[in-house]
């Protein structure tokens, strides 16, 4: 078993290392993340003060928005740039020719890119909203520690889903990129549909109630909207765990989807150049 | 006069070149569309749960956000060579090659691509203008048309001093610094509300720094007619945009400083 799992291991920690070089895009980054969500917050902040009953409180919902500038970077944005390029030189072929799982590769390969990076800027993000924010004064901006024990312990299970759910969308993404034969009809679509419907735009909850049923079945509900407002208490007790097995079946049926597509994929594959 | 000639050209080069690839031209700008549209979608999606915020109604929130996404369309596509300065010209060291020419540095990144695909970010603003005016019922006189026009072209001249001065800086820290996209990107952001929302700090940084409010909070407000809610007289609001020529100007100045003050990277 173990000696199985000695490539897998292997390209994530070359991966992990390699992704921790880019110390200074990470403080830029940071920078943009805690102004973005200074305003996001006295946006709601001022809408909440102008309602009278609301689907969730001012507290959840600033939460919600510290954690969301923490983790972003665990959302698969965009195809492995180095999938890309193997696709338009046509160096995937030799995918083909390493005695390895390729899709368990590349979903090795997607689990290191959404742990290092988004892990290194998480850190100061939650530092500076959890403790910087409360000992300038600004208790109710700041981001405020999990509803209880149960809501942390549960949060930390729901964010090992989230890398899961993450990396499975991101291995579906490299796989469309090879059917396709180019990342740029991906990445171009794939943004708009994570920011408004993981809850990234606005939290989940505050969508019309009409929305809600829909909202909450679909996939990408479980890359953020979840863990966060189980961290909050939005979601507790029996809802949290409904929460907790939503994400599960979606990692389940996309790495199966991958899987097939792949299968399909590979087996008439088209490797470009010369 | 010889310059406009000049600008027209590279103009219809940039376009030319855009264009021999009509089917990427097209799905860049639908893309650009389709993820600037999600910032409409949020508002939409807190007036229908909120119905109102301090007072202001939906139809009037898309008119600060059309205003601000038109002028920050039309200056991120005209001022690529800017944006790009750092990589393109003081690491590689060609911006040696514009100094050579018997022409403005300025003139000549200006000229150096006319993003085209930035229709996309335009539409939409233009779209959520539309909405806004339409649902707002006002009454479009020539003044309300001169006012919101002048803000337009002072928000153009806002977001072009702060693209000149993020490629000012690069003549010390040779990468362009992303933290710029605070002020042009976060802007549109911050400026998509009315700034009476933010806190008061927020609010004088957004006025008296980066006169964001003074391109669009300012005279929309006074189109709207909730002047009194900005707490300015309406004839300082029609002429507050003016504060964006004079930030692209105090801009334009750093940036001649930078130039003497550069030194190749040599290749």
């Amino acid at each position: 078993m173990r000696a199985l799992l000695v490539p897998y291991l292997g390209v994530f920690r070359a991966r992990f290392n390699l992704l921790l070089q880019y110390r200074a895009a990470a403080l830029a980054g940071f920078g943009t993340q805690c102004w973005w969500g200074a305003i996001k917050i006295m946006v709601f902040a001022a809408f909440f003060r102008s309602a009278g009953a609301t689907p969730m409180t001012l507290r959840q919902a600033v939460d919600y928005v510290w954690l969301g500038q923490a983790f972003l970077t665990l959302l698969p944005w965009s195809v492995d740039p180095e999938i890309a390029r193997m696709v338009r030189t046509g160096d995937v072929a030799y995918e083909r020719l390493r005695p390895l799982d390729t899709y368990a590769f590349w979903y090795a390969r997607a689990v290191a890119r959404r742990t290092a990076t988004p892990l290194l800027r998480a850190v100061p993000m939650i530092v500076t909203a959890g403790i910087v924010l409360p000992l300038l004064g600004l208790p109710q901006w700041s981001l405020s520690a999990p509803a209880g024990l149960a809501a942390g312990a549960l949060f930390f299970l729901s964010m090992i889903l989230v890398i899961a759910l993450s990396s499975a969308i991101s291995t579906l993404m490299d796989i469309i990129t090879v059917a396709t034969l180019s990342d740029r009809g991906v990445n171009t679509l794939i943004g708009p549909l994570i920011i408004v419907f993981s809850g990234s735009l606005i939290p989940l909850p505050l969508f019309q109630d009409w929305l809600q049923p829909a909202l909450r079945v679909q996939p990408f509900a479980g890359l953020l909207d979840i863990p966060f407002r189980i961290y909050g208490g939005h979601l507790a007790d029996a809802d949290a765990l409904g929460g907790l097995a939503r994400q599960a079946i979606w990692v389940g049926v996309l790495i199966l989807l991958g899987r097939l597509f792949m299968g399909r994929t590979m087996a008439k594959l088209q490797a470009q150049g010369g | 006069m010889d310059a406009f000639r000049l600008y027209a050209r590279y103009v219809g080069v940039s376009l030319r070149g855009q264009m021999q690839y009509p089917g990427a031209f097209i799905a860049t700008s639908v893309g650009a569309f389709a993820s600037t549209v999600t910032d409409f979608v949020a508002i939409w999606a807190l007036f229908a749960r909120f119905r109102q915020v301090e007072g202001w109604r939906f139809e009037e929130i898309a008119l600060f956000y059309g205003v601000i996404s038109v002028a920050f369309a039309l200056a991120d596509g005209l001022t690529r060579g800017f944006d790009v300065f750092g990589e393109q010209f003081v690491k590689t060291g060609d911006f040696d090659r514009l100094l050579v020419r018997p022409r403005s540095t300025v003139l000549q990144l200006m000229g150096y691509e006319l993003r085209a695909t930035r229709i996309g970010r335009l539409g939409q603003g233009v779209l959520a203008w539309a909405i806004g005016a339409r649902l707002s019922g006002i009454d479009w006189t020539w003044s309300a048309w001169g006012t919101l026009l002048f803000a337009v072209a002072g928000g153009v001249a806002l977001f072009s001093g702060i693209l000149v001065l993020q490629a000012t800086l690069a003549f010390w820290t040779v990468e362009s610094l992303e933290i710029a996209n605070t002020l042009t990107y976060g802007g549109v952001e911050a400026a998509q509300y009315p700034l009476d929302l933010y806190a008061r700090w927020f609010r004088n940084f957004l006025i008296f720094v980066v006169p964001l409010g003074c391109v669009s909070y300012f005279p929309v407000a006074a189109v709207l007619g909730h002047g009194d809610r900005t707490g300015v007289p309406e004839w300082i609001a029609s002429l507050a945009p003016a504060l964006g020529f004079a930030f692209l100007g105090l801009a334009l100045v750093a940036w001649r400083f930078g130039v003497r003050k550069y030194t190749s990277t040599g290749s």
